[in-house]
């Protein structure tokens, strides 16, 4: 059953049209890669898909229902966490703070405690530095905690966006192993990827993307064993 | 004359003396009444820093948040009685009389506060604006709201309305401290502090500190942005009325249309010496604004010099220091 479906979605910055009549689905469980080029449109898609962007077409269904003109604070509450590019780390909150804010839109907080231990036991770099700001942790720390951050929300789907981007690659094994663990534990995740090898690794599904048009989706293996996307996204 | 006289103008009648020793003779003194002054000003000043940390917005109609809070402190005591003279009331009618006018006051400012939001910036923000617009927008509410009271109640100030006869409690270098100074600078201080602790607190101020930071971030984490704006202006201009009982307490006969103006900019200046957007600094940069306008006031001679140096002290900030004693925000995002 699809979690969330893009029904051939257009997004458009100003005249500039960034995505053209994009439809992709995520089913319940899985992990579905988002791999395409730099300003192929994988963050626009994902800022449409949180509400930070508005569809100028099509629609998006998310748990059974049409959330194309949902307000972004009100998808969060109905079940999908981003943790966004660049990580929008809030530096002047502690690490604590920053995870704490990750449970802003739960009306339930009886299992904070077992959250936050389930974070620092994914991340135990977290809990070392959890009196620390926001914004003095290195690139891979702040990575695990908007990946920490996201996962206190409970989402039913969890939105990646670039968690690779900018990390050694000790921190991105880490990452993607941490990705798959969440996985396992019951969290479906669309993961935007530039590192598009570790990501249909990692991938149930994947889709390219190339300029605001879907042009080739399948199972993350045949995506890679794609002679075109060789070619282009993972340097074969 | 003193020795210390020292004149800058050549003419027999200058203009302008340096009295140092009045200075140092009424040193306490203006001190001690700055520092009451200060505290309203550092009221005020918390509705411009919590306005520009959610919106890096300056909202220069806060000054006239502010005096529509004093025109409800006037009209509310005028209806109980008050007028130009101490009343004759226990201690405890006065201080009910005094709770019903400030609660009258911030309930006053905090819907003034909230139509500026929502007429002059709200519209600006649904369609992305440059940030010119909000400026001559606020300059717009400013002025409208000014000039609503002037056809209202003319050009002349409001009676006076006298609340107590200060009553001198003790003295500290030989410097009378009253009932009034205390009181003020007592009541603005707990205010101040509730302020700073309910922002790090709760889950209001939670949101509001997460929408200062990365306001779509704060999005994302289900915060309601436009709940938070709302709710900032509402504190804004609850702690604009407090301000304005302790300033009508200070200066009875001065509410009038335009008597938001003066004080509306000299809280900027504390807050802005303060470091914009920052709590503490508001408090900090109101108590020294308070003082420095005194001393200036002592050294030149003339109360109409305070303002003078207020102003050149926003001039100095802004060019010595621009992100104040404590702030850093106005470094980061210039207007």
């Amino acid at each position: 059953m699809a979690l969330l479906e893009l029904n051939s979605i257009s997004v458009h910055y100003g005249r500039i049209q960034a995505l053209h009549e994009m439809s992709i689905h995520v089913d319940e469980g899985e992990i579905v890669s988002l791999i395409g080029a730099n300003g192929a449109g994988k963050t626009t898609t994902m800022r449409a898909i949180a509400g930070l962007l508005g569809l100028s077409a099509g629609s998006i269904q998310f748990d059974g229902g049409d959330v194309s003109k949902t307000k972004a604070h009100l998808r969060v509450i109905r079940g999908m966490s981003l943790a966004p590019e660049g990580r929008g780390i809030f530096p002047a909150m502690t690490v604590l703070e920053n995870l704490d804010m990750g449970a802003f839109a739960r009306k339930d907080k009886s299992s904070m405690d077992a959250d936050f231990a389930r974070v620092f036991d994914l991340f135990p770099r977290l809990k070392e530095r959890s009196k620390q700001a926001g914004g003095t942790l290195s690139g891979g720390e702040q990575q695990m905690l908007a990946i920490g951050r996201a996962l206190m929300a409970h989402p039913k789907l969890l939105l990646l966006d670039e968690p690779s981007m900018g990390l050694a690659p000790q921190f991105i094994r880490q990452i993607f192993r941490i990705v798959k663990e969440v996985n396992e534990q019951g969290t479906t995740v669309l993961l935007v990827e530039q590192n598009a090898n570790q990501a249909l690794k990692l991938a149930h599904r994947a889709y390219v993307l190339e300029t605001g048009h879907i042009t080739r989706e399948g199972s993350g293996a045949e995506v890679a064993a794609d002679p075109a996307v060789r070619a282009a996204y993972l340097g074969a | 004359m003193h020795g210390l006289v020292t004149s800058l103008a050549t003419v027999d009648s200058s203009w302008i003396q340096f009295d140092w020793s009045n200075l140092f003779q009424n040193f306490w003194p203006a001190t001690f009444d700055g520092m009451t002054f200060g505290a309203i000003y550092a009221l005020v000043a918390l509705g411009y820093t919590l306005v520009y940390g959610v919106l890096n917005l300056i909202n220069f109609a806060h000054s006239e948040v502010f005096i529509s809070g004093a025109y409800a402190v006037v009209f509310t005591l005028s209806a109980l009685g008050f007028g130009p003279n101490p009343p004759h009331l226990s201690l405890i009618a006065i201080i009910g009389d005094l709770l019903l006018a400030c609660i009258a006051a911030m309930i006053v400012s905090a819907i003034v506060a909230l139509i500026v939001e929502r007429v002059a910036y709200k519209p600006l923000r649904d369609r992305g604006a440059p940030r010119l617009a909000y400026l001559i927008s606020a300059i717009g509410a400013s002025f409208a709201i000014q000039y609503i009271f002037f056809n209202w109640r003319s050009s002349n100030a409001e009676p006076a309305v006298i609340m107590f006869n200060p009553k001198p409690i003790f003295d500290v270098f030989g410097t009378i401290i009253d009932s009034q100074q205390l009181t003020i600078v007592i009541a603005a201080i707990v205010m101040m502090v509730a302020t700073d602790q309910f922002i790090r607190r709760t889950r209001l101020g939670r949101g509001i500190r997460a929408v200062a930071q990365d306001p779509d971030t704060a999005t994302l984490m289900g915060v309601n942005k436009e709940r938070i704006i709302m709710s900032t202006f509402v504190i804004g201009g609850i702690l604009a009325g407090a301000g304005a009982l302790f300033y009508v307490m200070k200066v009875p006969s001065g509410v009038i249309y335009n008597g938001g103006f003066i004080l509306g900019i000299k809280a900027f200046t504390a807050a802005v010496l303060g470091g914009i957007g920052n709590i503490r600094g508001a408090l900090l940069g109101g108590l020294l604004l308070g003082m420095i306008g005194n001393y200036g006031q002592y050294l030149l001679g003339d109360a109409q010099w305070t303002d003078v140096v207020s102003f050149i002290v926003l001039v100095l900030v802004l060019m010595v220091r621009p992100e104040g004693i404590l702030g850093s925000n106005l470094a980061k995002v210039r207007a």
